[in-house]
């Protein structure tokens, strides 16, 4: 038997194979046994209702695609008072994905989840645009990252993870202020922005013009900054990027991720998730590793894995 | 719920191709067995297909399709226009090959209580989407709208009851549609009416179906990501209960919408 259970900070999950936020809800539970995955993340929850971007809202490429959704919900008040007894149904332990127009607005959230039973943890989805920095993502910059991170973490005691934008040019600087603010964890990482035209109509194929890349083409970009953030921290990575096999999870946990979190490969195999569990624990079991939590950063330098350790 | 033999409402399933044929120039006729997959297919659900050709080569994302016919005997048809890179590889299938299912998905067609005789008003290919309701214990009459008589795809249809309208004579034009319905519901009024394939014909029997009266719904299309509810890119603007308009998802509230809250697109 190989040992699959996973600590994530003060958390301890039973498997380190969860979904990545937006490419998931309860629906899945239609089409597999939700309560066999390490947890459940949310889609992305806002302050306030959102009607989400223009439509075409996704554009297909090439072993993946570009998406430009634009955190559609219904907000805050309905998530507490109408999802979460949808998602109690489930024995997992639920992160919520929170994103906020502003650090004060993510504050205001992050302390209303805090009072909110059920809630295992916070994940600060730090890529949306802040309104108070001319509409740049918060995880652009290490300084207005850590100010959204250090808001979250005074107004909640909650585990926080972060989730990282590879929309950034020093994701390893980003790392470090949010480990320094208060992360427990750092998500690793958000889509990249990429645009697709429509050679007909010589227009954007996105309502929004451009999107986030996202699916197995995405992966080594993702797998990159997990490497270069595993070398940065010494907090806990969760890797996310075009996972859609176990070989995939091997190589991100390998980079130095103690979890992965599966997105756009669910919507092509419904149960990718659990594909990658029981390829993970099969792969495990054929190299004689006894815990999954060995895998982790066994590719990095010697000198890094034992910063990482 | 109804579950599958996994236990689970909706399933992946290898299906065997048992037929593959070209009808008509753009058309395509796929024919699979899904003992599994049928018992549990009502009228007006889709299914999310892998459009892979026996090489494997095909676009990455799956895409949505109408299951057209539900056999008896555990057989799913899908009929569809062979468009870009995706129905293209569909096309490609042979007998023996096996093509990736993910279904059944979404909410299909209901009738009103008591129904007895519907209409139905079909464009193009939206006919593989409404015939299905030719299997329910109801008398239905076809009003079928093609480009040009070798497009109709009549016996694929099924219906035994249909008239025909095309653009090529002038038929298919908005005024000319709307006399043939007016004579229809004076003459023979359906209990409810029901639509897929065109905007413009959507419009007309909805304006049409609130004039007399008449219960009806539509059949949506949307592009989808995930087609199980997960991604929001399929919504469409439809009118809720109490009449503002919302976003709905089409893969999962849809794709069958009442006729009245439905909105052009
Ligand atoms: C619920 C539902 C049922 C459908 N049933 C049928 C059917 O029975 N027969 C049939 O021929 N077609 C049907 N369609 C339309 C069919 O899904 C598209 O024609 C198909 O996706 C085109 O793919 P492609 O790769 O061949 O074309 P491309 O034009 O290359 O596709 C490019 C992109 O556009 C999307 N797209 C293009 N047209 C449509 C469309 N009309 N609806 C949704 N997405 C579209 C594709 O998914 C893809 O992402 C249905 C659509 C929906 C939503
Ligand atoms: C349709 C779609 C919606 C997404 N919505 C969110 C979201 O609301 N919040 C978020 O943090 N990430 C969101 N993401 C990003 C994913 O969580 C993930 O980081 C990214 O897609 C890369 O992983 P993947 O290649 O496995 O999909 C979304 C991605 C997709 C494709
Ligand atoms: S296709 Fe993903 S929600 Fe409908």
């Amino acid at each position: 038997m190989v040992r699959l259970a996973t600590r994530i900070g003060g958390l301890t999950l039973a498997n380190p194979v969860m979904p990545a936020s937006g490419t998931f809800g309860p629906e899945l539970a239609e089409v597999m046994d939700l309560n066999r995955l390490g947890a459940l993340v949310t889609k992305s929850v806002t302050p306030e209702a959102r009607l989400g971007n223009a439509l075409p809202r996704l554009a297909e490429t090439e072993n993946g695609l570009l998406n430009s959704i634009g955190i559609p919900g219904k907000g805050l008040a309905h998530f507490t008072a109408k999802a979460m007894p949808e998602w109690r149904r489930f024995r997992v332990p639920l992160v919520v994905s929170l994103s906020a127009p502003s650090v004060a607005e993510f504050a205001r959230a992050a302390a209303v989840l805090a009072a909110t039973p059920g809630v295992a943890a916070i994940e600060a989805n730090i890529s949306c645009p802040n309104l108070e920095e001319d509409g740049r993502a918060f995880a652009m910059l290490p300084d207005s990252a850590a100010a959204a991170v250090a808001a979250i973490r005074a107004a909640s005691a909650l585990p926080l993870w972060v989730k990282l934008s590879p929309n950034t040019a020093d994701i390893a600087a980003v790392a470090r202020a949010c480990e320094a603010a208060g992360a427990e964890a750092l998500v690793v990482a958000n889509t990249i922005l990429g645009l697709a035209i429509d050679i007909e109509t010589a227009r954007p194929k996105l309502g929004a013009s451009m999107g986030g890349f996202s699916g197995p083409a995405f992966k080594p970009i993702a797998l990159r900054l997990v490497w270069q953030c595993a070398q940065a921290v010494g907090i806990p990575i969760i890797g996310v990027g075009g996972i859609s096999t176990a070989e995939d999870a091997v190589e991100f946990m390998m980079a130095g991720a103690s979890a992965v979190q599966v997105g756009t490969a669910s919507f092509v195999q419904p149960t990718a998730m659990l594909d990658v569990l029981d390829g993970l624990a099969a792969f495990c079991a054929r190299r004689g590793i006894t815990d999954v939590a060995q895998l982790v950063g066994m590719a990095l330098p010697a000198r890094e894995r034992l910063a990482a350790e | 719920m109804d579950t599958a033999p996994s236990g689970f409402a909706i399933a992946q399933h290898a299906c065997p191709v048992l037929e593959s044929a070209p009808v008509g120039q753009r058309y395509h006729r796929l024919v699979v067995a899904a003992p599994g997959l049928a018992v549990r297919t009502r009228p007006g659900q889709f299914c999310h297909l892998l459009c892979r050709d026996a090489g494997g080569n095909g676009p990455y994302l799956r895409r949505p399709m109408s299951i057209w016919r539900i056999g008896t005997d555990g057989t799913l048809g899908f009929l569809l226009h062979v468009k870009g890179r995706g129905t293209a590889a569909l096309a490609r299938l042979r007998p023996g090959d096996a093509l990736d299912v993910v279904g059944p998905l979404g909410v299909g067609f209901s009738l009103p209580p008591g129904a007895r005789r519907v209409l139905v008003l079909a464009r193009g290919v939206g006919l593989a989407t409404l015939a299905p309701l030719n299997a329910l214990p109801v008398a239905v009459h076809a009003v079928l709208s093609a480009r040009a008589p070798e497009d109709l795809m009549a016996a694929e249809f099924g219906a035994s009851s249909f008239e025909a309208v095309f653009d090529s004579d002038g038929s298919s034009a908005p005024a000319a549609v709307e006399a043939l319905l007016r004579r229809r519901f004076e003459r023979e009024r359906p209990d409810a009416v029901f639509t897929c394939g065109s905007n413009r014909l959507f419009l007309l029997l909805q304006r049409l179906a609130a004039e007399y009266g008449i219960p009806g719904q539509v059949a949506l299309e949307q592009q989808m990501g995930c087609g199980l509810g997960m991604c929001f890119c399929c919504v469409r603007d439809i009118r809720d209960d109490a009449g503002q308009v919302t976003h709905q998802r089409v893969c999962r509230e849809g794709p069958v919408f009442d006729l009245q809250r439905a909105m052009s697109w």
